[in-house]
Protein backbone atom coordinates (compact mmCIF):
# COMPACT_ATOMS: atom_id res chain seq x y z
CA UNK A 1 0.00 0.00 0.00
CA UNK A 2 1.31 3.69 -0.66
CA UNK A 3 -0.21 6.90 0.74
CA UNK A 4 -1.22 9.92 -0.94
CA UNK A 5 1.52 12.10 0.42
CA UNK A 6 3.80 9.23 -0.89
CA UNK A 7 1.79 9.25 -4.75
CA UNK A 8 1.96 12.98 -4.78
CA UNK A 9 5.64 13.16 -4.33
CA UNK A 10 6.59 10.21 -6.55
CA UNK A 11 4.50 11.95 -9.41
CA UNK A 12 5.40 15.71 -8.75
CA UNK A 13 1.88 16.64 -8.11
CA UNK A 14 1.23 19.81 -6.17
CA UNK A 15 -1.50 19.36 -3.34
CA UNK A 16 -4.47 21.13 -5.18
CA UNK A 17 -8.31 20.56 -4.64
CA UNK A 18 -8.70 20.79 -8.19
CA UNK A 19 -5.60 18.36 -9.21
CA UNK A 20 -6.79 15.79 -6.67
CA UNK A 21 -10.56 15.85 -7.10
CA UNK A 22 -9.89 14.78 -10.90
CA UNK A 23 -7.81 11.60 -9.71
CA UNK A 24 -10.44 8.57 -8.96
CA UNK A 25 -10.19 7.30 -5.71
CA UNK A 26 -8.35 10.03 -4.36
CA UNK A 27 -10.86 12.90 -3.20
CA UNK A 28 -12.51 11.01 -0.67
CA UNK A 29 -9.05 9.36 0.81
CA UNK A 30 -9.52 11.40 3.99
CA UNK A 31 -13.20 11.14 5.51
CA UNK A 32 -15.90 9.67 5.14
CA UNK A 33 -19.39 10.62 3.56
CA UNK A 34 -21.66 8.28 5.44
CA UNK A 35 -25.17 8.92 6.43
CA UNK A 36 -26.97 7.14 9.24
CA UNK A 37 -27.76 6.82 12.93
CA UNK A 38 -25.61 5.60 14.66
CA UNK A 39 -27.15 4.34 18.50
CA UNK A 40 -24.14 3.41 21.06
CA UNK A 41 -25.11 1.39 24.12
CA UNK A 42 -22.94 2.27 26.92
CA UNK A 43 -20.33 4.99 27.60
CA UNK A 44 -17.38 3.23 29.01
CA UNK A 45 -14.37 2.54 27.39
CA UNK A 46 -15.62 0.98 24.49
CA UNK A 47 -18.84 2.88 23.58
CA UNK A 48 -17.40 6.26 24.21
CA UNK A 49 -14.44 5.81 21.89
CA UNK A 50 -16.96 4.87 19.42
CA UNK A 51 -19.46 7.60 19.68
CA UNK A 52 -16.62 10.09 19.60
CA UNK A 53 -14.48 8.48 16.67
CA UNK A 54 -18.00 7.36 14.50
CA UNK A 55 -18.63 11.93 14.54
CA UNK A 56 -14.95 12.47 13.88
CA UNK A 57 -13.89 10.29 10.86
CA UNK A 58 -17.34 11.12 9.23
CA UNK A 59 -16.68 14.75 9.70
CA UNK A 60 -20.38 15.01 11.38
CA UNK A 61 -22.01 13.29 8.64
CA UNK A 62 -23.54 10.45 11.06
CA UNK A 63 -25.50 11.15 13.86
CA UNK A 64 -24.68 9.06 16.95
CA UNK A 65 -26.96 9.09 20.25
CA UNK A 66 -24.71 7.84 23.20
CA UNK A 67 -27.04 6.10 25.99
CA UNK A 68 -25.47 5.95 29.26
CA UNK A 69 -26.75 5.04 32.70
CA UNK A 70 -24.74 6.98 34.58
CA UNK A 71 -24.13 11.00 34.35
CA UNK A 72 -20.42 10.52 34.06
CA UNK A 73 -17.45 8.40 33.03
CA UNK A 74 -15.85 6.46 36.30
CA UNK A 75 -12.76 4.56 35.34
CA UNK A 76 -12.20 0.89 36.70
CA UNK A 77 -8.28 1.38 35.69
CA UNK A 78 -6.63 3.48 38.15
CA UNK A 79 -9.76 2.80 40.58
CA UNK A 80 -7.52 0.27 42.86
CA UNK A 81 -5.64 3.06 43.37
CA UNK A 82 -8.61 4.52 45.06
CA UNK A 83 -9.49 1.72 46.98
CA UNK A 84 -5.54 1.40 48.00
CA UNK A 85 -5.88 5.57 49.26
CA UNK A 86 -3.44 6.76 46.85
CA UNK A 87 -6.52 8.31 44.61
CA UNK A 88 -9.38 9.97 44.90
CA UNK A 89 -12.92 9.21 42.70
CA UNK A 90 -12.85 12.74 41.49
CA UNK A 91 -9.22 11.70 39.69
CA UNK A 92 -10.63 8.57 37.68
CA UNK A 93 -14.34 10.61 36.54
CA UNK A 94 -14.80 12.46 33.64
CA UNK A 95 -17.58 14.21 32.22
CA UNK A 96 -19.25 13.49 29.12
CA UNK A 97 -19.60 17.42 28.19
CA UNK A 98 -16.75 17.32 25.83
CA UNK A 99 -18.90 14.24 23.53
CA UNK A 100 -21.90 15.96 23.68
CA UNK A 101 -20.12 19.93 22.94
CA UNK A 102 -17.89 19.35 20.97
CA UNK A 103 -18.29 16.05 18.77
CA UNK A 104 -22.15 16.73 18.52
CA UNK A 105 -23.02 13.32 20.21
CA UNK A 106 -26.41 13.46 21.35
CA UNK A 107 -25.42 12.04 25.20
CA UNK A 108 -28.94 10.15 26.98
CA UNK A 109 -28.50 9.51 30.37
CA UNK A 110 -30.81 6.78 30.09
CA UNK A 111 -31.23 2.58 30.16
CA UNK A 112 -31.63 0.30 27.21
CA UNK A 113 -33.95 -1.96 28.43
CA UNK A 114 -34.42 -4.12 24.74
CA UNK A 115 -32.91 -4.53 21.71
CA UNK A 116 -34.91 -5.71 18.42
CA UNK A 117 -32.26 -5.98 15.76
CA UNK A 118 -35.11 -6.79 13.25
CA UNK A 119 -37.00 -3.37 13.61
CA UNK A 120 -33.67 -1.80 14.19
CA UNK A 121 -34.61 -0.02 17.41
CA UNK A 122 -33.89 -0.33 20.96
CA UNK A 123 -36.43 0.43 24.00
CA UNK A 124 -35.10 2.88 26.81
CA UNK A 125 -36.52 3.47 30.82
CA UNK A 126 -36.92 7.01 29.97
CA UNK A 127 -37.04 8.16 26.14
CA UNK A 128 -39.58 5.28 24.21
CA UNK A 129 -38.01 3.60 21.40
CA UNK A 130 -35.00 4.94 19.39
CA UNK A 131 -34.35 3.53 15.58
CA UNK A 132 -31.08 2.99 14.25
CA UNK A 133 -29.43 2.20 11.08
CA UNK A 134 -26.47 0.14 13.13
CA UNK A 135 -26.23 -0.01 16.74
CA UNK A 136 -23.06 -0.08 18.68
CA UNK A 137 -23.63 -2.27 22.28
CA UNK A 138 -20.37 -1.82 24.86
CA UNK A 139 -22.47 -3.25 27.68
CA UNK A 140 -19.05 -4.56 29.85
CA UNK A 141 -19.61 -7.19 31.95
CA UNK A 142 -23.31 -7.95 34.42
CA UNK A 143 -22.72 -10.36 37.54
CA UNK A 144 -24.14 -13.97 36.49
CA UNK A 145 -27.66 -14.31 39.05
CA UNK A 146 -27.54 -17.25 41.32
CA UNK A 147 -23.95 -17.93 40.61
CA UNK A 148 -22.85 -17.78 44.38
CA UNK A 149 -25.56 -18.66 46.76
CA UNK A 150 -26.56 -15.73 49.11
CA UNK A 151 -24.88 -12.91 47.18
CA UNK A 152 -27.68 -11.91 45.74
CA UNK A 153 -29.02 -8.92 47.01
CA UNK A 154 -25.88 -8.49 49.76
CA UNK A 155 -23.63 -6.13 47.53
CA UNK A 156 -23.57 -3.74 50.45
CA UNK A 157 -21.99 -6.14 52.75
CA UNK A 158 -19.93 -8.00 50.45
CA UNK A 159 -18.80 -5.57 47.51
CA UNK A 160 -17.58 -6.66 44.30
CA UNK A 161 -15.73 -3.27 43.59
CA UNK A 162 -15.52 -4.92 39.65
CA UNK A 163 -17.59 -1.79 38.02
CA UNK A 164 -16.09 1.03 39.31
CA UNK A 165 -18.19 3.81 41.08
CA UNK A 166 -20.29 3.68 44.61
CA UNK A 167 -19.26 0.12 45.41
CA UNK A 168 -15.35 1.48 44.85
CA UNK A 169 -15.94 4.02 47.53
CA UNK A 170 -17.72 0.97 49.64
CA UNK A 171 -14.70 -1.47 49.85
CA UNK A 172 -12.53 1.76 50.24
CA UNK A 173 -14.80 2.46 53.31
CA UNK A 174 -14.21 -0.74 54.68
CA UNK A 175 -11.12 -1.50 54.08
CA UNK A 176 -10.97 2.36 56.20
CA UNK A 177 -13.07 0.55 59.02
CA UNK A 178 -11.67 -2.74 59.30
CA UNK A 179 -9.17 -2.77 62.72
CA UNK A 180 -5.41 -3.56 62.53
CA UNK A 181 -5.28 -7.63 62.36
CA UNK A 182 -8.33 -7.77 60.16
CA UNK A 183 -8.35 -9.89 57.50
CA UNK A 184 -9.09 -8.63 53.88
CA UNK A 185 -10.66 -11.81 51.80
CA UNK A 186 -11.21 -11.73 47.65
CA UNK A 187 -12.17 -14.52 45.68
CA UNK A 188 -10.97 -14.10 42.18
CA UNK A 189 -13.80 -16.51 39.33
CA UNK A 190 -12.14 -18.46 36.85
CA UNK A 191 -10.90 -16.77 33.59
CA UNK A 192 -12.12 -14.94 31.44
CA UNK A 193 -13.09 -11.85 33.83
CA UNK A 194 -12.82 -8.67 33.22
CA UNK A 195 -9.46 -7.08 33.51
CA UNK A 196 -6.92 -10.12 33.79
CA UNK A 197 -4.32 -8.24 36.58
CA UNK A 198 -7.44 -6.06 38.14
CA UNK A 199 -7.21 -8.65 41.31
CA UNK A 200 -3.75 -9.06 41.89
CA UNK A 201 -2.95 -5.64 41.66
CA UNK A 202 -5.69 -4.87 43.79
CA UNK A 203 -4.24 -7.73 46.46
CA UNK A 204 -1.21 -5.70 46.59
CA UNK A 205 -2.71 -2.04 46.38
CA UNK A 206 -4.56 -3.15 49.62
CA UNK A 207 -1.55 -4.66 51.49
CA UNK A 208 0.41 -1.27 50.53
CA UNK A 209 -2.21 0.65 52.50
CA UNK A 210 -2.22 -1.96 55.82
CA UNK A 211 1.66 -2.44 55.70
CA UNK A 212 1.35 1.14 56.43
CA UNK A 213 -1.91 1.40 58.45
CA UNK A 214 -2.47 -1.86 59.95
CA UNK A 215 0.37 -4.07 59.32
CA UNK A 216 -0.94 -6.92 61.89
CA UNK A 217 -3.59 -7.31 59.09
CA UNK A 218 -3.57 -9.76 55.91
CA UNK A 219 -4.93 -10.13 52.35
CA UNK A 220 -6.49 -13.55 51.67
CA UNK A 221 -6.50 -14.04 48.17
CA UNK A 222 -8.83 -16.44 46.93
CA UNK A 223 -8.41 -17.88 43.32
CA UNK A 224 -10.50 -20.44 41.55
CA UNK A 225 -8.05 -20.48 38.77
CA UNK A 226 -4.87 -22.68 39.10
CA UNK A 227 -2.62 -19.96 38.83
CA UNK A 228 -2.51 -16.18 39.03
CA UNK A 229 -3.34 -15.09 35.30
CA UNK A 230 -1.66 -12.11 34.19
CA UNK A 231 1.89 -11.32 34.43
CA UNK A 232 2.29 -14.65 36.98
CA UNK A 233 6.14 -13.68 37.86
CA UNK A 234 6.13 -10.37 38.49
CA UNK A 235 2.97 -10.68 40.61
CA UNK A 236 4.39 -13.72 42.57
CA UNK A 237 7.72 -11.54 43.15
CA UNK A 238 5.11 -8.51 44.55
CA UNK A 239 3.54 -11.12 46.75
CA UNK A 240 6.74 -12.14 48.26
CA UNK A 241 7.47 -8.84 49.03
CA UNK A 242 4.67 -8.20 51.00
CA UNK A 243 5.81 -11.47 53.32
CA UNK A 244 2.99 -12.82 55.50
CA UNK A 245 0.47 -9.82 54.75
CA UNK A 246 -0.45 -11.76 51.18
CA UNK A 247 -1.78 -15.25 51.29
CA UNK A 248 -2.62 -16.27 47.69
CA UNK A 249 -4.36 -19.32 47.41
CA UNK A 250 -4.77 -21.20 43.85
CA UNK A 251 -7.86 -23.44 43.26
CA UNK A 252 -10.31 -21.82 45.67
CA UNK A 253 -13.89 -21.73 44.34
CA UNK A 254 -16.33 -19.41 45.50
CA UNK A 255 -19.64 -21.56 45.88
CA UNK A 256 -21.29 -19.76 48.49
CA UNK A 257 -21.38 -16.71 51.00
CA UNK A 258 -23.30 -15.95 54.44
CA UNK A 259 -23.06 -12.54 54.15
CA UNK A 260 -23.86 -11.46 57.47
CA UNK A 261 -20.61 -12.80 59.37
CA UNK A 262 -18.92 -12.35 55.80
CA UNK A 263 -17.95 -15.84 55.35
CA UNK A 264 -16.68 -17.38 52.59
CA UNK A 265 -18.15 -20.68 51.34
CA UNK A 266 -15.05 -22.92 49.34
CA UNK A 267 -15.40 -26.41 48.34
CA UNK A 268 -13.41 -27.61 50.83
CA UNK A 269 -13.12 -25.39 53.31
CA UNK A 270 -15.16 -21.81 54.93
CA UNK A 271 -13.17 -18.65 55.37
CA UNK A 272 -14.32 -15.83 57.60
CA UNK A 273 -13.04 -12.58 56.77
CA UNK A 274 -13.43 -8.90 58.55
CA UNK A 275 -13.67 -7.39 54.35
CA UNK A 276 -14.95 -9.84 52.03
CA UNK A 277 -14.38 -8.84 48.28
CA UNK A 278 -15.97 -10.95 46.06
CA UNK A 279 -15.67 -10.77 42.07
CA UNK A 280 -18.55 -12.57 40.74
CA UNK A 281 -18.74 -15.43 37.60
CA UNK A 282 -19.70 -12.41 35.30
CA UNK A 283 -20.71 -12.56 31.54
CA UNK A 284 -21.28 -10.30 28.63
CA UNK A 285 -23.21 -7.39 30.21
CA UNK A 286 -27.34 -8.16 30.31
CA UNK A 287 -28.61 -6.17 27.17
CA UNK A 288 -26.61 -8.60 25.12
CA UNK A 289 -27.53 -11.07 27.04
CA UNK A 290 -31.39 -10.73 27.17
CA UNK A 291 -31.27 -9.95 23.14
CA UNK A 292 -30.71 -13.22 21.96
CA UNK A 293 -27.75 -12.40 20.57
CA UNK A 294 -25.27 -15.53 19.79
CA UNK A 295 -23.36 -16.71 22.87
CA UNK A 296 -20.29 -18.69 23.41
CA UNK A 297 -19.89 -20.69 26.75
CA UNK A 298 -23.59 -18.72 27.31
CA UNK A 299 -21.59 -16.18 28.45
CA UNK A 300 -19.94 -14.05 25.49
CA UNK A 301 -20.96 -12.56 22.38
CA UNK A 302 -19.82 -13.89 19.26
CA UNK A 303 -18.25 -11.10 16.92
CA UNK A 304 -17.51 -11.45 13.50
CA UNK A 305 -14.47 -9.40 14.07
CA UNK A 306 -13.84 -7.72 10.54
CA UNK A 307 -17.19 -5.37 11.46
CA UNK A 308 -17.65 -6.41 15.32
CA UNK A 309 -21.03 -7.66 14.28
CA UNK A 310 -22.60 -10.05 16.88
CA UNK A 311 -22.79 -13.32 14.41
CA UNK A 312 -25.70 -13.92 12.22
CA UNK A 313 -26.99 -10.47 13.23
CA UNK A 314 -26.28 -7.48 10.86
CA UNK A 315 -26.71 -3.96 12.37
CA UNK A 316 -25.83 -4.90 15.63
CA UNK A 317 -21.62 -4.05 16.60
CA UNK A 318 -20.79 -5.53 19.91
CA UNK A 319 -17.49 -4.36 21.59
CA UNK A 320 -15.32 -4.84 24.63
CA UNK A 321 -15.70 -7.27 28.09
CA UNK A 322 -19.03 -8.56 26.52
CA UNK A 323 -17.54 -10.75 23.09
CA UNK A 324 -15.71 -13.89 23.15
CA UNK A 325 -12.52 -12.82 22.80
CA UNK A 326 -9.89 -13.69 20.08
CA UNK A 327 -7.04 -15.93 21.39
CA UNK A 328 -5.07 -14.44 23.90
CA UNK A 329 -6.90 -11.10 23.89
CA UNK A 330 -7.86 -9.70 27.32
CA UNK A 331 -10.76 -8.17 28.60
CA UNK A 332 -9.65 -4.64 29.16
CA UNK A 333 -10.58 -0.89 28.56
CA UNK A 334 -7.06 -0.70 26.35
CA UNK A 335 -8.43 -3.07 24.13
CA UNK A 336 -12.30 -2.10 23.77
CA UNK A 337 -11.15 1.55 22.91
CA UNK A 338 -9.29 -0.59 19.95
CA UNK A 339 -12.54 -2.73 19.37
CA UNK A 340 -14.36 0.97 19.26
CA UNK A 341 -11.74 1.94 16.56
CA UNK A 342 -12.28 -1.64 14.50
CA UNK A 343 -16.08 -0.72 14.52
CA UNK A 344 -15.90 2.70 13.56
CA UNK A 345 -14.57 2.31 10.79
CA UNK A 346 -16.36 -0.37 9.86
CA UNK A 347 -19.65 0.72 10.21
CA UNK A 348 -18.36 4.20 8.37
CA UNK A 349 -17.57 1.77 5.22
CA UNK A 350 -20.84 -0.24 5.59
CA UNK A 351 -23.19 3.15 5.25
CA UNK A 352 -21.09 3.74 2.46
CA UNK A 353 -21.82 0.39 0.89
CA UNK A 354 -18.55 -0.82 1.10
CA UNK A 355 -16.70 -3.59 2.59
CA UNK A 356 -14.76 -3.08 6.09
CA UNK A 357 -10.74 -2.77 6.49
CA UNK A 358 -9.79 -6.25 5.46
CA UNK A 359 -6.85 -5.79 7.41
CA UNK A 360 -7.52 -4.31 11.11
CA UNK A 361 -4.97 -4.47 13.53
CA UNK A 362 -5.41 -4.13 17.63
CA UNK A 363 -3.26 -3.88 20.37
CA UNK A 364 -3.10 -4.00 24.03
CA UNK A 365 -0.88 -2.42 27.25
CA UNK A 366 -2.22 -3.09 30.71
CA UNK A 367 -0.52 -1.27 33.48
CA UNK A 368 -0.36 -2.90 37.49
CA UNK A 369 0.98 -1.23 40.06
CA UNK A 370 2.34 -3.59 42.70
CA UNK A 371 2.79 -0.31 45.26
CA UNK A 372 2.67 3.20 45.48
CA UNK A 373 5.57 4.03 43.52
CA UNK A 374 5.94 0.49 41.34
CA UNK A 375 4.36 -0.72 38.15
CA UNK A 376 4.75 -3.81 35.71
CA UNK A 377 2.49 -3.83 32.32
CA UNK A 378 1.47 -6.21 29.51
CA UNK A 379 1.69 -5.59 25.83
CA UNK A 380 0.37 -7.68 22.93
CA UNK A 381 -0.32 -6.84 19.02
CA UNK A 382 -2.81 -8.76 17.13
CA UNK A 383 -2.84 -9.02 13.17
CA UNK A 384 -5.71 -9.84 11.63
CA UNK A 385 -5.39 -13.46 10.25
CA UNK A 386 -8.11 -14.05 7.68
CA UNK A 387 -7.51 -17.85 7.47
CA UNK A 388 -8.61 -18.46 10.89
CA UNK A 389 -10.75 -15.24 10.81
CA UNK A 390 -9.94 -13.55 14.15
CA UNK A 391 -7.22 -11.24 15.20
CA UNK A 392 -3.83 -12.98 16.59
CA UNK A 393 -1.18 -12.65 18.42
CA UNK A 394 1.74 -11.68 16.44
CA UNK A 395 4.89 -13.91 17.79
CA UNK A 396 7.93 -12.40 18.81
CA UNK A 397 6.05 -9.22 20.00
CA UNK A 398 4.70 -7.59 23.26
CA UNK A 399 5.20 -9.02 26.62
CA UNK A 400 6.34 -7.91 30.46
CA UNK A 401 7.76 -5.70 32.33
CA UNK A 402 11.40 -7.07 33.09
CA UNK A 403 11.23 -5.66 36.69
CA UNK A 404 8.64 -3.62 38.82
CA UNK A 405 9.81 -0.11 38.19
CA UNK A 406 9.22 3.65 38.56
CA UNK A 407 9.57 4.35 35.58
CA UNK A 408 6.34 2.89 34.31
CA UNK A 409 4.44 4.43 36.69
CA UNK A 410 4.62 7.65 35.06
CA UNK A 411 4.22 5.81 32.07
CA UNK A 412 0.92 4.54 33.59
CA UNK A 413 -0.71 7.87 34.76
CA UNK A 414 0.25 9.36 31.28
CA UNK A 415 -1.50 5.92 29.46
CA UNK A 416 -4.58 7.10 31.78
CA UNK A 417 -4.73 10.39 31.07
CA UNK A 418 -4.34 10.00 27.25
CA UNK A 419 -6.76 7.20 26.92
CA UNK A 420 -9.38 9.40 28.66
CA UNK A 421 -8.77 12.30 26.60
CA UNK A 422 -8.85 10.22 23.35
CA UNK A 423 -12.55 8.53 24.64
CA UNK A 424 -13.78 11.49 25.91
CA UNK A 425 -11.38 15.11 25.36
CA UNK B 1 13.18 1.92 2.69
CA UNK B 2 10.79 -0.40 1.51
CA UNK B 3 7.68 1.46 0.81
CA UNK B 4 9.64 4.27 -1.81
CA UNK B 5 10.29 1.14 -3.92
CA UNK B 6 7.35 0.04 -4.22
CA UNK B 7 5.87 3.28 -4.84
CA UNK B 8 8.47 3.94 -7.72
CA UNK B 9 7.85 0.88 -8.91
CA UNK B 10 3.79 1.67 -8.99
CA UNK B 11 4.90 4.86 -10.38
CA UNK B 12 5.21 3.57 -14.27
CA UNK B 13 2.60 1.47 -13.86
CA UNK B 14 0.15 4.37 -14.25
CA UNK B 15 -2.34 6.26 -12.49
CA UNK B 16 -5.02 3.95 -12.59
CA UNK B 17 -3.44 0.99 -10.57
CA UNK B 18 -2.52 3.58 -8.08
CA UNK B 19 -6.07 4.65 -7.63
CA UNK B 20 -7.11 0.74 -7.43
CA UNK B 21 -4.41 0.26 -4.50
CA UNK B 22 -6.04 3.21 -3.12
CA UNK B 23 -10.12 2.00 -3.24
CA UNK B 24 -8.82 -1.19 -1.98
CA UNK B 25 -8.56 0.51 1.55
CA UNK B 26 -8.08 4.16 1.28
CA UNK B 27 -8.18 4.82 5.60
CA UNK B 28 -5.48 2.19 6.21
CA UNK B 29 -3.16 4.65 7.15
CA UNK B 30 -5.75 6.63 9.50
CA UNK B 31 -7.14 3.01 10.96
CA UNK B 32 -3.63 1.68 11.88
CA UNK B 33 -2.63 5.04 13.08
CA UNK B 34 -5.71 5.26 15.38
CA UNK B 35 -4.40 1.80 17.23
CA UNK B 36 -1.39 4.20 18.81
CA UNK B 37 -3.71 7.14 20.06
CA UNK B 38 -4.85 5.15 22.94
CA UNK B 39 -1.67 5.72 24.13
CA UNK B 40 -0.04 8.79 22.20
CA UNK B 41 -3.81 10.95 22.43
CA UNK B 42 -6.28 11.33 18.80
CA UNK B 43 -4.56 12.05 16.15
CA UNK B 44 -1.05 11.97 17.80
CA UNK B 45 -2.07 15.09 20.05
CA UNK B 46 -0.91 13.93 23.39
CA UNK B 47 -1.38 14.90 27.33
CA UNK B 48 1.13 15.29 29.57
CA UNK B 49 2.87 12.11 29.89
CA UNK B 50 3.31 10.07 26.45
CA UNK B 51 5.19 11.57 23.26
CA UNK B 52 2.93 13.76 20.97
CA UNK B 53 3.55 12.24 17.44
CA UNK B 54 1.61 14.49 15.14
CA UNK B 55 3.36 16.69 12.80
CA UNK B 56 6.69 14.48 13.80
CA UNK B 57 8.52 14.34 10.34
CA UNK B 58 7.58 10.88 9.21
CA UNK B 59 11.47 10.07 8.96
CA UNK B 60 12.21 10.60 12.13
CA UNK B 61 9.16 8.49 13.45
CA UNK B 62 10.93 5.62 11.69
CA UNK B 63 14.48 6.24 12.75
CA UNK B 64 13.13 5.93 16.39
CA UNK B 65 10.99 3.12 15.45
CA UNK B 66 13.58 0.91 14.25
CA UNK B 67 15.86 2.00 17.10
CA UNK B 68 13.15 0.37 19.22
CA UNK B 69 12.77 -2.39 17.47
CA UNK B 70 17.03 -2.92 17.16
CA UNK B 71 17.19 -2.07 21.33
CA UNK B 72 19.34 0.81 20.30
CA UNK B 73 16.80 3.06 21.86
CA UNK B 74 16.51 1.90 25.68
CA UNK B 75 12.21 1.23 26.34
CA UNK B 76 10.07 0.10 28.87
CA UNK B 77 6.99 -1.17 26.32
CA UNK B 78 7.98 0.27 22.55
CA UNK B 79 10.53 -2.27 21.85
CA UNK B 80 7.68 -4.82 22.38
CA UNK B 81 4.71 -2.75 20.83
CA UNK B 82 6.87 -2.38 17.44
CA UNK B 83 7.51 -5.69 16.80
CA UNK B 84 4.16 -6.66 16.33
CA UNK B 85 3.76 -4.05 13.20
CA UNK B 86 5.06 -4.59 9.43
CA UNK B 87 7.57 -2.37 8.11
CA UNK B 88 4.94 -1.27 6.07
CA UNK B 89 2.53 -0.80 8.91
CA UNK B 90 5.04 1.73 10.33
CA UNK B 91 5.72 3.45 7.57
CA UNK B 92 1.94 4.20 6.63
CA UNK B 93 1.64 5.24 10.56
CA UNK B 94 4.58 7.70 10.19
CA UNK B 95 3.51 9.30 7.25
CA UNK B 96 -0.31 9.29 8.81
CA UNK B 97 0.90 11.39 11.81
CA UNK B 98 3.77 13.62 10.12
CA UNK B 99 1.06 14.93 8.04
CA UNK B 100 -1.58 15.42 11.34
CA UNK B 101 -1.33 19.66 12.17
Amino acid sequence: MINRRDFLRTMGIAAGGTTLAGISGLASASGSAAKGHIVVVGGGFGGATAAKYLRMWSNGSVEVTLIERNTQFISCPISNLVIGGLQQMDDISVSYDNLRDKWGVKVLTDEVTALDPDKRTVATAKHGTIGYDRVVLSPGIDFIPGAIAGLEGNQELIPHAWKAGPQTVLLRKQLEDMADGGVFAMTIPRAPYRCPPGPYERACLVANYLREAKPKSKVLVLDANDEIQSKKALFTKAFESYGALIEYVPGSKLEAVDAASRTAKLEFDDVQADVLNVIPPMRAGNIATQAGLPLINERWVEVEWLSMEAKGVPGVHVLGDAIFPAPTMPKSGHMANQHAKLAAAAILNLLEGKAPSATPVVMNTCYSFVDGKNVIHVASVHQYDAEKQQPMPVEGAGGVSLVANELEAKTAMGWARNIWADMLA
Amino acid sequence: MKIRIAVAMLAVTGVGGIAQAQDADPNLARNLAATCATCHGTNGHSLKGMDSLAGEPAEKLMEKLADFRSGDKPATIMHQIVKGYTDEQLSLISDWFAAQK
